[in-house]
């Protein structure tokens, strides 16, 4: 029985391995966390639900190259990620920057998990109001008084 | 009955709102995928390529100062630049474009197969085989086209194919204010 399960998971890890075949080298561990970092939050253009990391679309392959040169050139992370930004826009940034263009994309989740409670917690409220018999204080007085009449006369 | 007015018209509301985004995608109106250049308003990015067809030559936008002028990035392997081809052919002979093309990530064997079927619709084509100048120039597919002034400034850009809408709309207003079209 788990015999399958684990080529199954063994064949998902494999689409992991082949996503970067290029092997380069780095002057300091500094160098390849920079470059590591950048390939992880820079998107590829063309397959845009992907960073370039993890795209083997030709475009991506070019922007790894030269992200890998700007980085052995000792530019730093955030010269790297200018460079991209001056030419592709803040499209490129898997983590956009907060401004006012990307203020919805940032706020957005919120407001809409602000709203869902509220509307739930309202939901509960009225439910709670609907199900709660509306009966008034003196039929509650009778009907206690017959029980306990009823229990007199069972006890007696 | 009330109960399901509500979500009723949501749900129609939300059909209404994606089928008239299909339809702007459709008549090419509207591209999710687009990504908008940053080059509008700015001085065309340098390049020296070797040119496609002398490898001796290089191909430069300094070239074209001086005039209005195209830039178009193409590559065999791009199906809509095999569609868009004949009428770059038509606009470099019949209204005296300019055209500069950036053989982007190509063979130089295949391109040059290419041209000799169809036409060569270019003054000059930069070879870029690595997107040396793809990448300054912020292309992300093909075909793109570039409208330069004659300051070297980038004033138009589109995205995908180019035809006679594109071409009235977009570019030829900056061609008959230089003089360059009628």
């Amino acid at each position: 029985m788990r015999r399958p399960l684990f080529l199954i998971i063994g064949l998902a890890l494999l689409s992991l391995a082949h996503a970067r075949v290029e092997v380069h080298q780095f002057d300091s561990p500094e160098q390849e966390d920079s470059y590591n970092k950048l390939v992880a939050e820079l998107r590829c253009l063309v397959c845009q639900n992907q960073n370039l990391a993890d795209s083997n679309a030709e475009l991506a392959v070019d922007l790894r190259r030269k992200t890998y040169e700007m980085v052995k050139q000792g530019q730093s992370e955030k010269q790297i990620a200018d460079f991209m930004v001056d030419r592709y826009g803040e499209f490129v940034l898997y983590r956009p920057p907060l401004n006012s263009s990307t203020l919805l994309l940032w706020v957005g989740p919120f407001v809409i998990l602000v709203i869902g409670v509220t509307l739930l917690l309202r939901t509960i409220r009225r439910r709670r109001a609907e199900q709660s018999p509306g009966v008034a204080d003196d039929t509650l007085k009778t009907a206690a008084s017959l029980l306990d009449t009823d229990r007199d006369k069972r006890d007696a | 009955m009330t109960r399901a007015i509500v979500p009723l018209a949501a749900f129609l509301a939300l059909a209404g709102l994606f089928w008239y985004v299909l339809g702007l995608m459709n008549q090419g109106e509207y591209n999710p995928r687009d990504v908008p250049t940053q080059l509008i308003g700015r001085s065309a990015p340098a390049f020296a390529l070797p040119d496609l067809l002398d490898p001796n030559k290089t191909v430069s936008p300094t070239d074209m100062a001086g005039k209005v002028w195209l830039l178009n990035v193409w590559g065999t392997w791009c199906p809509e630049c095999w569609k868009e081809h004949d009428y770059l052919i038509h606009l470099a002979r019949r209204e005296g474009v300019p055209i500069v093309g950036i053989n982007w990530r190509d063979e130089a064997a295949e391109a040059k197969a290419m041209l000799t079927r169809l036409g060569n619709p270019f003054l000059h084509i930069a070879f870029d085989p690595n997107s040396n100048a793809a990448i300054d120039w912020g292309v992300y597919g093909a075909p793109e086209t570039f409208l330069i002034d004659a300051d070297g400034v980038v004033r138009e850009k589109h995205t995908g194919a180019v035809n006679r809408s594109v071409w009235e709309e977009k570019f030829k207003p900056y061609f008959v204010a230089a003089g360059q079209a009628t």
